[in-house]
């Protein structure tokens, strides 16, 4: 069966709650999964009070404040904090989003953080990518063609061919789609899930490729693409207003349309 | 533990080239089930009273007897497919998943043998 039970070790135990400084005026709380796969312990809940006067507004300029100033162990991935590179994905207030974007005044009450969910975690909010990124490599997110560049300018596109793939291409892998599809949750061993299907369509609709038929082909598969069943949890979670299901649902037809 | 690529892992056995006949059909079942089953209650509501002989009356009609089966026919392929699609989601184990899924298969071809021969017995009046 699929596994619904948690393996050993990884039922949540309450933890350590950090208290604000006496004084502090606009206190906020931080309840933020800890899990050091070192230590042997079970993964447990942390509480930090974190003063918001003295704090930066979004959920990620929380998290650096708790790291600088409360505890240095705390461990999550950000890079640009202005939501392009992905980095810091995870699970707030129950959905998947990027810390740097998600303001903490449109949280309500305490800032439950959790890692993306259903992955392996490494460590606290850093969840293990390996197979998400593999994913999105077999599905050869490049341009693949016959007909030889031109020697003396770039292959051309028209307006209208480069806006079908302006949205697609926006993607910036951050993972936030696949982790909150249970279909990937079940069987994220064959299917390739939202993200790695996202961009199979960038490429399929690109009017410069020549691979069509071959990605199609690739795709059309009982798990690689048809364990999804419009859930739509993907294009709910996606923090850049991307539509991975209706990319999905496009792929779908596409390959039926090849029968007719 | 494994020392085969991440790569090579997601890329498996390869595609089966296979599942869009299965969506399509799913499809087209669900839309074809709409229908018989809106002229189905339809046709009971119009029919009033629902006692044996009045229904074995209405049976026997060719084209009622031929919608029922059509009806009987569609409804247990769309729930063959639908079970099979929710054996393949949560069953993970591949003996246990190729078992559910035959076993399904198995019942599912037996409640529409068995759904069809009744229609047919008393269409054919040989059940009075």
């Amino acid at each position: 069966m699929a596994q619904f039970r948690l393996p050993a070790n990884s039922k949540i135990v309450s933890g350590k709650t950090y208290k604000a400084a006496p004084g502090a005026k606009d206190v906020r709380a931080f309840k933020i999964y800890r899990f050091d796969p070192d230590s042997g312990e079970n993964p447990r809940v942390d509480t930090y009070e974190v003063d918001m006067t003295t704090c930066g507004p979004m959920v990620l300029d929380a998290l650096i404040k708790i790291k600088n100033e409360i505890d240095s162990t705390l461990t999550f991935r950000r890079s640009c904090r202005e939501g392009i590179c992905g980095s810091c994905a995870m699970n707030i207030d129950g959905l998947n989003t990027l810390a740097c974007t998600k303001a903490c005044d449109d949280v309500k009450g305490a800032v439950k953080i959790y890692p993306l969910p259903h992955m392996p975690v490494v460590k606290d909010l850093v969840p293990d990518l390996t197979n998400f990124y593999a994913q999105y490599a077999a599905v050869k997110p490049w341009l693949q063609t016959r007909t030889p560049a031109p020697p003396d300018r770039e292959r051309l596109q028209s307006k209208e061919d480069q806006e079908r793939i302006d949205r697609p291409a926006a993607c910036i892998l951050c993972a936030c789609c696949s982790t909150s599809c249970p279909s990937y949750w079940w069987n994220s061993d064959r299917y390739l899930g939202p993200a790695a299907l996202l961009a199979a369509y960038r490429w399929i609709i690109d009017s410069r490729d020549e691979a069509t038929g071959e990605r199609l082909d690739a795709l059309e598969d009982p798990f690689r693409l048809y364990r999804c069943h419009t859930i739509m949890n993907c294009t709910e979670a996606c923090p850049k207003d991307l539509n991975p299901a209706r990319a999905i649902a496009e792929i779908k037809k596409k390959i039926v349309e090849r029968n007719h | 533990m494994s020392l085969r690529s991440p790569l090579g892992r997601v890329l498996g056995l390869g595609s089966a080239k296979d599942g869009a006949h299965h969506w399509w059909v799913q499809r087209v079942s669900s839309v074809a089930l709409t229908l018989l089953t809106l002229w189905f209650v339809a046709a009971l509501l119009a029919l009033g009273r629902l006692d044996y002989a009045a229904l074995y009356v209405w049976i026997n009609r060719p084209i009622n007897a031929s919608l029922l089966v059509l009806l009987t026919v569609t409804l247990v392929y769309h729930s063959m497919l639908g079970v099979q699609v929710v054996v393949e989601d949560y069953v993970a184990g591949k003996g246990a998943k190729v078992a559910s899924l035959l076993v399904s298969q198995f019942l599912h071809l037996a409640i529409g043998a068995v759904g069809v021969f009744s229609i047919l017995r008393i269409a054919f009046g040989s059940a009075a």
